[in-house]
């Protein structure tokens, strides 16, 4: 903490800040890079809208949690930190699992547990450990909604993708026309299913690679 | 053949480096090798070169294909003609089928060497031949009445998915024409499962029940054809898969020339009968009552046994690994079909699930070799 303390202030978005909010967008992304938080993108991307939401609710969640770890992470004893973490994290999903509940009831429920599973998503528990534990709390937060941006702008990417070629939807409304599915269109079935949502990612992390090639041997 | 060969000549700087078409020089360099044996010779070291390279490999597969998709062709229109009520020769029966299952072919090769074309382009090596073969797989395991346009998705799927992503022939984990099935199967699956195995249009097939045997089984209504008539493949079914004759006779042809693995073939038999014995002892409802032998001549057993199971790329390549490997093909076909409901046909399933775990079985099969010699080794008292 004493070499943090001893640098000189910094503007809110130096360089140093932005790299921390732009980075996981991109070449430090972390589902295309890390692999981490796969579970929920292989399960509530069927949607764009239930994708958006997920990626909103990750948003608050993450830029909270970062900031309230990051304040207490001078008092909190080493030894009991990943329960700490929990508790905090928990409180938070179970205000955006109420407020979900309140106001967007349908999504609400064709989320179902995935909201209470944000608890579990790796990419939290990671940015709490690696970052929000040794950082002041505005690169805190800024590092928390870096983070849950990248991880949303795939959940989105994945939910376009799957909504378009599995239902012929787009945030439910019907997006291709009625003269293909005349001349023998088919929605395809398999673009619902789980499997698809992996190969998507994939082709997300395929085309991402053959652009950088710096990060084919990262992982 | 001369004046080919002088053909290719003369147009060939054309392609080679500063030459016109230099970027399609991958392209061009395809069409050499399959037109003649490469003049290539070795510089360094000494060793014999094998006229049976790749291509004449699958050419020997294309080969053993041949009496299946001629089989196939003729019982499209067959099955199409008796399903309409109407009597034809056979000629009619036989270029009916050809008018519905050459498209398929075409559409199914079009699509996938045009994509074999482009990576190699990109990636600047040969194309590879591996997609002649399963460019003819993939229209034998779908019904005649597939649109044309999904049959180019599955196998464009297919091929990038299955193949390219891995880095192209030869690194595939799965077999890419059962990919290219599975990827239908669970897109469309109203175009892959129930009454379509009768090529022709709904007015008129009105009325007309074209249920397979496995269907018929799985639904518990309609009528079972006799053994023999599912042994000669009089059946609907997939365009190359009903009939067990021409494909005992590509069999024949692929054990042979040693292209397909005998042990293969065998352990899977094997692993079908065992467990459809296993499944009569139980018996609890009409699809384990049937004998073990039904399962071989049903459905798509026997083609996904010659062509698919022994893919050599896919497949185990160690000999106890083959054996363990088909077995358990021919168990996980018979129990996805009987026990599971929702799937009457399992070779296609059971054949990918298993090319998943052949690696896994290469790697105990070598380990245990490993350590059986090194147990030897140690008998040995050390010289002195």
């Amino acid at each position: 903490m004493s070499e943090n303390n001893s640098m000189p202030k910094e503007s809110l978005l130096s360089p140093r800040n932005k790299k921390l909010l732009t980075d996981p967008l991109g070449k430090d992304n972390p589902i295309n890079v890390q692999v981490l938080g796969i579970c929920s993108v292989l399960a509530i991307t069927v949607q764009l809208r239930t994708s958006l939401v997920m990626a909103i609710s990750v948003v608050a969640v993450m830029g909270f949690a970062n900031v309230i770890i990051s304040l207490l992470r001078s008092t909190i004893p080493p030894r009991i930190r990943i329960i700490v973490q929990l508790t905090v994290i928990a409180s938070l999903v179970i205000l955006v699992d109420q407020i979900l509940k309140a106001f967007v009831y349908d999504i609400s429920r064709q989320l179902s547990v995935f909201v209470g599973l944000i608890i579990t998503n790796c990419i939290i528990m990671g940015r709490l450990e690696a970052f929000a534990l040794n950082n002041k709390p505005w690169p805190s937060f800024l590092d928390g909604i870096g983070n849950a941006a990248g991880y949303g702008w795939v959940l989105l990417a994945v939910g376009f993708f799957r909504e378009v070629f599995g239902s012929g939807t787009l945030m439910g409304y019907a997006v291709i026309p009625q003269f293909l599915y005349d001349i023998g269109y088919e929605d395809n079935g398999l673009m619902i299913l789980p499997p698809m949502a992996l190969i998507t990612v994939g082709i997300i992390i395929w085309v991402q690679r053959y652009k950088d090639r710096r990060l084919i041997d990262i992982s | 053949m001369k004046p080919l060969q002088n053909l290719v000549e003369k147009v060939k700087p054309h392609f080679e480096k500063g030459g016109r078409f230099e970027k399609f020089y991958r392209s061009f360099e395809a069409f050499e090798t399959f037109l003649f044996v490469p003049g290539n010779v070795t510089t360094r070291g000494s060793h014999i070169r094998d006229a049976m390279d790749m291509k004449r490999t699958m050419v020997h597969v294309i080969i053993a294909l041949v009496p299946v998709l001629l089989f196939g062709m003729w019982n499209v229109g067959y099955q199409h003609f008796k399903a309409i009520g109407v009597e034809a020769e056979f000629i009619d029966q036989f270029v009916y089928g050809l008018i519905k299952v050459l498209p398929i072919v075409i559409v199914s090769y079009a699509a996938g060497l045009a994509i074999e074309f482009i990576f190699a382009s990109i990636r600047d090596h040969e194309v590879n031949e591996g997609f002649l073969v399963s460019g003819m797989l993939i229209p034998l395991i779908i019904p005649a009445s597939t649109p044309l346009w999904m049959v180019a998705v599955a196998t464009i799927f297919a091929v990038i998915i299955g193949k390219e992503v891995f880095g192209g022939t030869g690194m595939n984990i799965l077999n890419p024409a059962l990919l290219a099935r599975a990827f239908l199967f669970f897109a469309y699956p109203s175009y892959l499962s129930g009454e379509v195995w009768i090529a022709g249009t709904a007015e008129q097939l009105d009325g007309v029940s074209g249920a397979t045997p496995l269907a018929v089984l799985a639904i518990g209504e309609g009528d079972m054809p006799s053994a023999m008539e599912m042994f000669l493949g009089t059946i609907p079914g997939s365009i190359g898969e009903t009939s067990t004759v021409a494909i005992l006779l590509g069999a024949i042809v692929l054990v042979v020339t040693g292209v397909g693995s005998l042990r293969i073939m065998l352990s899977v038999v094997a692993g079908g009968l065992l467990m459809g014995g296993i499944l009569n002892l139980v018996a609890v409802n009409e699809f384990m009552e049937i004998p073990p032998y039904y399962h071989l001549i049903m459905g798509g057993f026997a083609f996904g046994t010659v062509y698919m199971a022994t893919d050599p790329v896919s497949a185990s390549q160690t000999g106890v690994g083959k054996y363990i490997y088909g077995l358990l093909i021919g168990v996980l076909t018979v129990l996805i079909r009987v026990v599971n409901p929702a799937y009457p046909e399992g070779m296609m399933l059971a054949i990918l699930f298993m090319n998943v775990f052949a690696p896994l079985i290469d790697h105990y099969v070598v380990q245990s070799h490993i350590k059986k010699r090194m147990q030897r080794m140690e008998k040995i008292p050390a010289k002195a």
